[in-house]
């Protein structure tokens, strides 16, 4: 704490959209007193802040940081490791930083896939020479820099070592307090906790259907079917429910969207693409070898699907290199 | 199985069930059939008892091809319906493998019965070379890959 007595902290982006640092501006007039509470020593959404300043900070200076984002790039990890030195307590933030998120599907493909696709192929690039990122150019005045595109996305808790996780895409208000009123009242859990979420139940929990385990013979894409009041699983649409941690307090339900899994894997849970898929299965309405395969083959791109936000925290972490470095 | 020095020794993970194919697989064994020496054994109680990050977690940890097998359906299963679950499951597996990348050849699934221990010699014999030929997998590797 600062001699002032207020909490000091820093707020990071990596790889993200920015709907974490929304989520923290939706506390709304609780932000007040958030900053009544804690001094913001970097947060480079907001402020004006510059790397070169954190470098300047003793180690250990920031007492939190909250770090959102996936490790993209050589840039993310340098400022995981940067920040890692200087913040007492690290937490993972959100989904990306946590388990990956929608930039881990990344992992679906290779950086030189991924060049290919966005510096040729999409219809409104016009890049006749061909040129793709360099790592460095020489200028007339010098040799410039930019960082590294890394061929895997990788989770904050794959580069460093973090102390708190805080899932969700984003955080919702109400838990992201809940996780400040909890490090302000030095109530912390156990180091490698996932705090604001719940520590043992499932979306389907919180959800206001209950499911009654019918049996499905055909499943839908959300954007299929017009749903009834009813269990949205039970339609046969496939809701990550069963296999997510609750916490988020099942708000995709409440506009009968089915949930996607943003909140990670249940407690108890080691992989949660592996477990929806066997709540998938659990349901398939088919006495037959041949039927059980038609119905199941109707699931549009199963790895998106049951690994929406988790890719690369998932066992497998990522579609297989065609070479490996 | 570790690489004998001029040859890929494919390292294979079978999940049996203890009705049907183990009973086929010790059968085979005591009858000294001759099969290749490349499969571990994990007897389960149901083949709808494997559940899929067994199979993930076989890759990951090292294995170059992963075997499932129960007994055969509609009637043969000891818990009546044990392997209505697997041949529900098992298709969604293949379709997920098959996205991350990992080809076809490394996973089998089917059934065999206490009965046909020829059966399961003529497979492990089969599959074996089946994934000497796609080589090893090592998806260790893919997770240490350099980024520079």
């Amino acid at each position: 704490m600062a001699e002032n007595g207020k909490l000091k902290l820093g707020l990071y982006w990596a790889a993200s959209c920015g709907g974490c640092e929304i989520a923290i501006v939706e506390l709304r007039e609780k932000i007040l007193d958030l900053d009544a509470a804690a001094d913001i020593l970097f947060w480079p959404c907001a402020m004006d802040y510059k790397y070169k300043d954190v470098e300047a900070m003793p180690d250990g200076h920031i007492d939190v940081c909250l770090f959102n984002g996936a490790i993209r790039s050589s840039e993310n990890e340098e400022m995981a490791h940067l920040l890692r030195e200087k913040a007492k307590v690290l937490v993972a933030f959100g989904s990306c930083a946590h388990e990956g998120c929608i930039p881990g599907l990344g992992n679906m493909f290779d950086r030189q896939s991924i060049f290919n696709r966005v510096y040729l192929e999409t219809p409104s690039t016009d890049n006749p020479d061909g040129i793709f990122p360099q790592t460095s150019y020489q200028m007339p005045e010098g040799e410039v820099h930019i960082p590294s595109f890394y061929n895997t996305v990788k989770t904050l808790a794959q580069v460093e070592d973090v102390d708190y996780f805080v899932p969700g895409c984003p955080p919702q208000a109400p838990q992201i307090w809940a996780v400040i009123e909890a490090i302000l009242g030095g109530d912390l859990p156990p180091k490698g906790t996932v705090v604001g979420a719940s520590p043992n139940k499932t979306v389907c929990d919180e959800c206001k259907y209950d499911r009654e385990e019918k049996r499905v013979a055909k499943f839908y894409r959300p954007h299929e079917i017009i749903p009834e009041d009813r269990c949205l699983f039970d339609q046969g649409i496939i809701c990550a429910g069963p296999a997510t941690r609750a916490g988020c307090g099942a708000l995709c339900m409440e506009v009968d969207l089915p949930c996607r899994g943003c909140y990670g894997p249940a407690p108890n849970v080691v992989d949660q693409g592996a477990a929806l898929l066997s709540a998938v299965a659990s349901v398939v309405d088919a006495d037959t070898e041949e039927e059980a395969a038609r119905i199941v083959n109707e699931v549009v791109d199963p790895v998106g699907t049951f690994y929406r936000f988790g890719l690369p925290a998932s066992m497998l972490h990522r579609r297989k290199l065609e070479e490996v470095e | 199985m570790s690489n004998n020095g001029n040859g890929f020794e494919p390292r294979i993970v079978g999940f049996l069930c203890n009705w049907c194919t183990y009973a086929a697989a010790d059968t085979a064994g005591v009858s000294r059939m001759k099969q290749a020496a490349n499969v571990d054994i994990i007897r389960v109680m149901c083949s709808g008892r494997v559940d899929p990050t067994f199979i993930l977690k076989a890759f990951v940890e090292g294995a170059d091809g992963v075997i499932v097998s129960g007994c055969h359906p509609p009637g043969d299963c000891h818990y009546s319906t044990g392997n209505f679950k697997t041949f529900r499951r098992m298709p969604m597996v293949e379709a997920l493998l098959e996205q991350y990348g990992i080809e076809k050849g490394r996973f089998h699934w089917g059934w065999i019965s206490g009965a046909e221990a020829p059966m399961w010699a003529k497979l492990v014999n089969e599959f074996t070379e089946q994934v000497r030929g796609l080589g090893p997998l090592d998806w260790k590797r893919q997770l240490q890959s350099k980024e520079e």
